[in-house]
Order: structure tokens, then C-alpha cells, then sequence
């Protein structure tokens, strides 16, 4: 079986950065990280195919740490257009990314940590006239078919798909393994497809900047909530939260 | 401002708050209809018209398909075939992002998500809180096409229009081909009692802070005793302490109780977006610096392992 995982390397949570006010979009010259997020589907992955098939990784930027988790090649897309791409446009880089590996299964996390539009996997999914199975919290492969526990607002729904399929995994699925020094050796010799948009087939109208389709009219600092009053507790303070209970008429 | 499609959202014949929310502002901002998925469009028809749609185009029984592919497909289909809703509202669901993913592909359009306002200013502009609620983005579309916004739960506040019975008229699926293959097999439902989390008037909800799964009782006997519902920080989710359908914030549930009672939660941005539209925070924590609270209005430092049984205690005698 051979698995793809999509892989978003995004600024450093610590240290978000800032809006650019003359791009109107975030800037890009932070120190970049693994989103935790896509953690989970590269350990997913690893486990899925348990030394029998294939893990690629699809990133548009460099991905050392993962394949050093223990992922056999990466496929990495970049290109100056590609900057400002939304995420449709980015959906589409990674559709034709994805194609090019000709996987069984497509995993991606249910959301980045830093874009956190939650569409890019059902795009990519529907680029690639795939069907999907989002918000999976348990992922079980067999005969063909992918079976999947996904997450819904009451409960969990039991759904099985045929492969190719693309399955988008919620935070905490499994425990991402750290590397080993074994694979941070082995991680600097792995194959890594480096690709330009003009290689994928894709036109620089279609994204970046570009292709967005949206515009962004105005950026204002939001209504902040004040911080009320704070209580030390000594042993009585729960005797405040009473009294605040009874303010508020709740008891 | 024309006509506005709501995603209509439903169990058991009871439409999702989420969805009423929407109409809310779908019909201030021009005509209000629905678009569902399912088979059972005459069981909601009512509500929906009770809260301002005039119409539902409703699919019909899916088969144990998934909605994204479904409905993406008939609703570009329809618009295709000449229907021009000016926009398309989804809320942040899980149905509701795989339907809107899908759709843009279809009209080769972009989303806009994480819509927590939506104003007409010749066009509508999406708001869009960003770098964990201190900003705020407003973003329209420039193409022509239906704009497709993802809403977050609890953004408008559901309210009656006092309308007649939503006219119930079909919605054809066209042939999805592979991407209609994933089957549901079976639901399972979380049981818990007491109010919903999302509806709850009081919601008291614990986190890593509490140290061990078991401490997670005294967030549910706090929350019995309030008469409220209880919740949950992805912390101890990820950690397999409590069900998903207890988590607040960016990826859980958005709750807005009268009160919120957040115990041995450090106040992270994204479980932040999920409660602080809350009228009254209470917290306890024992870090000084938590940032929860800088958004309580009654902060308490201090261990909950000592805060929480007191309470509990002088809650019992009175
Ligand atoms: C894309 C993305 C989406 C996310 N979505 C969500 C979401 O929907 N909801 C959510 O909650 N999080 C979400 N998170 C995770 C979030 O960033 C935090 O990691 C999480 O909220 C932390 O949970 P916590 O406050 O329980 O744990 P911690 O951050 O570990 O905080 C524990 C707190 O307990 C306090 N404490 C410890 N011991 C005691 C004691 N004895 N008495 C009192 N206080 C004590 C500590 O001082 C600390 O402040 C998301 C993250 C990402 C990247
Ligand atoms: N630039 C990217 N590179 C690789 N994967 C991505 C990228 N953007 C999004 N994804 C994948 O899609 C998921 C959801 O992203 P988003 O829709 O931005 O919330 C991410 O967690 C990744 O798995």
C-alpha cells in the first residue's frame, strides 16, 4: 500500500509573526515547524503501512524532521507563485502533487494549526475525484477498503470507503513517534521530488496571490474582554465563588 | 441582496441550533432558503419556515452516503442549471466543511472561513477573527460566483420569524462516481444527561490542570450540581479522559453559558474562541500568569484539588 501524507510546515506557534500590511497576508519570514497537526497523519501513515509499502510525503516546504520519523520520500513543491495561495489554490498544487505518487490512501489533519480553514483535505479530495472520509479518529485498513471512526458533533459514525481514498485525521489519534538518530541519518540520503508549479501542469494565474478570488477589505484589532477580579486563594476563596454564584442568581 | 441558501442541519427531525442561527441572519440580509440533505426535509419543513426559510431543496435519502459529495454536487448541478443564490452559508461542521470544500471545487471558487459576522456592503463581507481573537479580518469575494462562507456556531442568535411551512422541493443528486463511495455503516451516539453543552446555561468544564481522568468528576458533580452541562480542553480529549463531544473551543464545541467555569485550563487561544463569548468567566487556576485570566471576570488562584472539593462541599449544605 502506498500512503501520501500531506505535511504543512507553518511559522512557529511561539512566535506567530504579524500581518503584512501591504500584502494584507501573514508574514512569511518566520522560522518554520512541523504543524503538530500533520503529526498524527505521518504516524498514522507509518503504523497503516507497518514496513510493508510506502509513505511519501507532499509538502511544499522541506521536511527533514518527518522523514526522519521514518517516511521513505517526499515530494516537495515550490515555486515563488505559489506565495498568497488560499486554499483552494493550495488544494490544487497538492491535488497534482498527490497524483504524480499514485497512492491508495491520502491523509492530511482535519486542520492546520496556522491556516485552520479545515477545507484544503476535501478539496484536494474532490481535485482528485477521490472520495473522503473527514475528522477519522480511528483508521483501520483491509481487502481494499479503509474503515473509519469519524468524528461527528454526538458521537462517532462507523464509515467504510474503498481505496483510493483520501482520510483527513483528527489531533490525538495516535502518539507521533519522536526520530530516531538512525532515521535523522537515514532521513539526509531519502529521495525528495522537488517540483515547480510548470511541472505539476499548473498555471500561475491559477494560484498564489493571483488566483485568489478574495480580498481582504479590512483588518481591525477585535473587542478585547477586560480581566475582572483576582482572587489568592487561602484556603476560603471558594467562599467568593459562592457569593458570585449568588450575584449572578445561578444558585 | 437576493437569495441566501442555508445548509440545513438535522437529527431526529430537530434542526441544528447552528442552522437557525444562520437563518437568522440569511433572512436580515436578503431572502432566506434552505438546502439539505436527507430524507426527512417534510419533518423540519416547519422549523425552517417557523425561522424564515421560504423554501427547502431537499436531496432525499442519501443512501448511507456522505452529505459533502452529495449535496456539493447537486448544488452546483442546480446552479448550473440557472439557479443564482447570491451566497451559500454553511456552519463549521464537519458536514458542513466537506460540503463546502467540494462546492468550491465545483465553482472553482474560494471559501471564507471561520465567519464569526457577515455584513452587506455592496457585496457581502465575511469577519474573521485571527491571531486568537485579538484581530479581526473582513474579507469579500471578487468573483461573481455564489459566495461561500463557513460559519462558526453561536455567531447569530436563532431567533422566530414567526413564517409558515417551508415549501419542500427536490434537489437532484447528479451520478457522483467515486466520490460517492464512502458508505455510513452505523451511528453511535454519545449518551450523557443533563443539558446539551451548546445550550447549557451554565458550563463548567475541566482540563489538564485536574491532573488525572478520575478528577474529571468533580467537573461533572459541579456542573449537576449548577443544573449545567460539562465540558472539556482538547488537552484531556487528545488524552482520552473524556468523550470528544465535551471538547470547547476552535475544534470542539462554541458555548456561550451565562456562566463558564474553566478548572485547570490555561486559557490557550483555541479552547479561548470556544468560550469567550460567555457572559460571566469564572476561573480557576494555580499559574498567576494563566492567560485564562485575563478574560475572567472572577479569577482564582489556586489548586483545584482544593478549590473545587470546598465548593462542592458548601454547594451541598446550602
Ligand atoms: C489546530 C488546533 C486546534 C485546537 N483546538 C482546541 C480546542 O478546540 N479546544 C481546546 O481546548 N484546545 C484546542 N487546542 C489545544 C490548545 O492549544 C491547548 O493545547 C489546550 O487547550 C490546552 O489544554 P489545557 O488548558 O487543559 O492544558 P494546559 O495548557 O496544559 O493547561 C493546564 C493548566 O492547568 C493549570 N494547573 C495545573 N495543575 C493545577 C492545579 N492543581 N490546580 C489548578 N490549576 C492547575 C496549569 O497552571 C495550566 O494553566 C487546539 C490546538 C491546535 C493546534
Ligand atoms: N501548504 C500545505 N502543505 C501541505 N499540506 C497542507 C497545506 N495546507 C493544508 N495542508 C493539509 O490540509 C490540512 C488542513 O489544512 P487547512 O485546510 O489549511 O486547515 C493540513 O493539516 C494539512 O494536512
Amino acid at each position: 500500500m502506498k500512503v501520501v501524507v500531506c505535511v504543512k510546515q507553518i511559522p512557529d506557534p511561539a512566535d506567530p509573526g504579524e500581518i503584512d500590511p501591504s500584502t494584507k497576508t501573514l508574514k512569511r519570514d518566520v522560522k518554520l515547524i512541523l504543524d503538530e497537526s500533520d503529526s498524527y497523519g505521518v504516524e498514522m501513515a507509518l503504523q497503516l503501512v507497518d514496513g510493508d509499502g510506502e509513505v511519501v510525503l507532499v509538502s511544499m516546504a522541506p521536511n527533514n524532521e518527518v522523514l526522519a520519523m521514518g517516511a521513505d520520500s517526499a515530494i516537495l513543491v515550490s515555486d515563488e507563485a505559489l506565495a498568497g495561495s488560499d486554499a483552494l489554490g493550495t488544494a490544487k498544487v497538492l491535488a497534482a502533487a498527490i497524483k504524480r505518487a499514485e497512492p491508495d490512501l491520502v491523509l492530511a489533519a482535519t486542520e492546520s494549526s496556522d491556516g485552520y480553514t479545515g477545507t484544503v483535505p476535501e478539496q484536494v479530495a474532490e481535485l482528485l475525484g477521490m472520495p473522503s472520509v473527514t475528522f477519522a479518529k480511528e483508521v483501520a485498513v483491509a481487502d481494499g477498503t479503509v474503515a473509519v471512526k469519524r468524528q461527528t458533533e454526538a458521537g462517532y459514525d462507523d464509515v467504510t470507503c474503498p481505496l483510493p481514498c483520501l482520510v483527513s485525521v483528527t489531533a490525538g489519534v495516535v502518539e507521533p513517534r519522536y526520530p530516531s538518530f538512525k532515521g535523522i541519518m537515514a532521513a539526509k540520503s531519502k529521495p525528495v521530488d522537488e517540483v515547480g508549479i510548470a511541472d505539476l501542469g499548473i498555471d500561475a494565474g491559477a494560484v498564489g496571490w493571483a488566483g485568489g478570488g478574495q480580498e481582504i477589505v479590512a483588518i481591525e484589532p477585535a473587542p478585547a474582554r477586560e480581566a475582572g477580579e483576582i482572587v489568592e486563594d487561602e484556603g476560603d476563596a471558594y467562599e467568593r465563588i459562592v457569593s458570585f454564584l449568588e450575584e449572578l442568581k445561578v444558585i | 441582496m437576493g437569495t441566501i441558501w442555508v445548509h440545513a442541519e438535522a437529527s431526529d427531525g430537530k434542526v441544528a441550533s447552528i442552522t437557525l442561527e444562520l437563518l437568522a441572519k440569511a433572512r436580515e440580509l436578503g431572502d432566506a432558503e434552505a438546502v439539505y440533505a436527507g430524507a426527512d426535509a417534510d419533518a423540519i419543513a416547519a422549523e425552517l419556515g417557523e425561522h424564515g426559510a421560504t423554501k427547502v431543496h431537499a436531496t432525499g435519502d442519501l443512501d448511507g452516503g456522505l452529505v459533502g459529495p452529495a449535496l456539493a454536487g447537486a448544488l452546483a448541478a442546480a446552479i448550473a442549471g440557472g439557479a443564482a443564490p447570491s451566497a451559500i452559508l454553511f456552519g463549521t461542521t464537519q458536514d458542513g466543511r466537506d460540503t463546502a470544500g467540494r462546492l468550491s471545487v465545483k465553482l472553482d471558487a474560494p471559501v471564507i472561513t471561520n465567519v464569526v459576522d457577515l455584513t452587506d456592503d455592496g457585496g457581502l463581507v465575511g469577519t474573521e477573527p485571527v491571531f486568537g481573537g485579538t484581530t479581526n479580518v473582513k474579507t469579500k469575494f471578487t468573483a461573481d460566483t455564489p459566495g461561500i462562507f463557513l460559519v462558526r456556531p453561536k455567531s447569530f442568535t436563532a431567533e422566530s420569524a414567526g413564517g409558515g411551512v417551508a415549501a419542500v422541493e427536490a434537489l437532484s443528486v447528479p451520478d457522483l462516481g467515486a466520490t460517492g463511495a464512502a458508505k455510513v455503516q452505523s451511528r453511535f451516539v454519545e449518551e450523557s444527561d443533563g443539558p446539551k453543552l451548546d445550550e447549557a446555561a451554565v458550563v463548567v468544564s475541566g482540563g489538564r490542570g485536574l491532573g488525572e481522568a478520575d478528577k474529571f468528576e468533580m467537573v461533572e458533580a459541579l456542573a449537576k450540581q449548577l443544573g449545567g452541562a460539562a465540558g472539556a480542553s482538547r488537552a484531556i480529549v487528545d488524552a482520552g479522559w473524556v468523550p470528544y463531544s465535551m471538547q470547547v473551543g476552535q475544534t470542539g464545541k462554541v458555548v456561550k453559558p451565562d456562566v463558564y467555569i474553566a478548572a485547570g485550563i490555561s486559557g490557550a487561544t483555541q479552547h479561548m474562541v470556544g468560550m469567550k463569548g460567555s457572559k460571566t468567566i469564572i476561573a480557576i487556576n494555580k499559574d498567576p500568569e494563566a492567560p485564562i485570566f485575563s478574560i475572567a471576570d472572577l479569577g482564582i488562584v489556586g489548586d483545584v484539588h482544593k478549590v473545587m472539593p470546598a465548593l462542592l462541599e458548601a454547594l451541598a449544605n446550602r
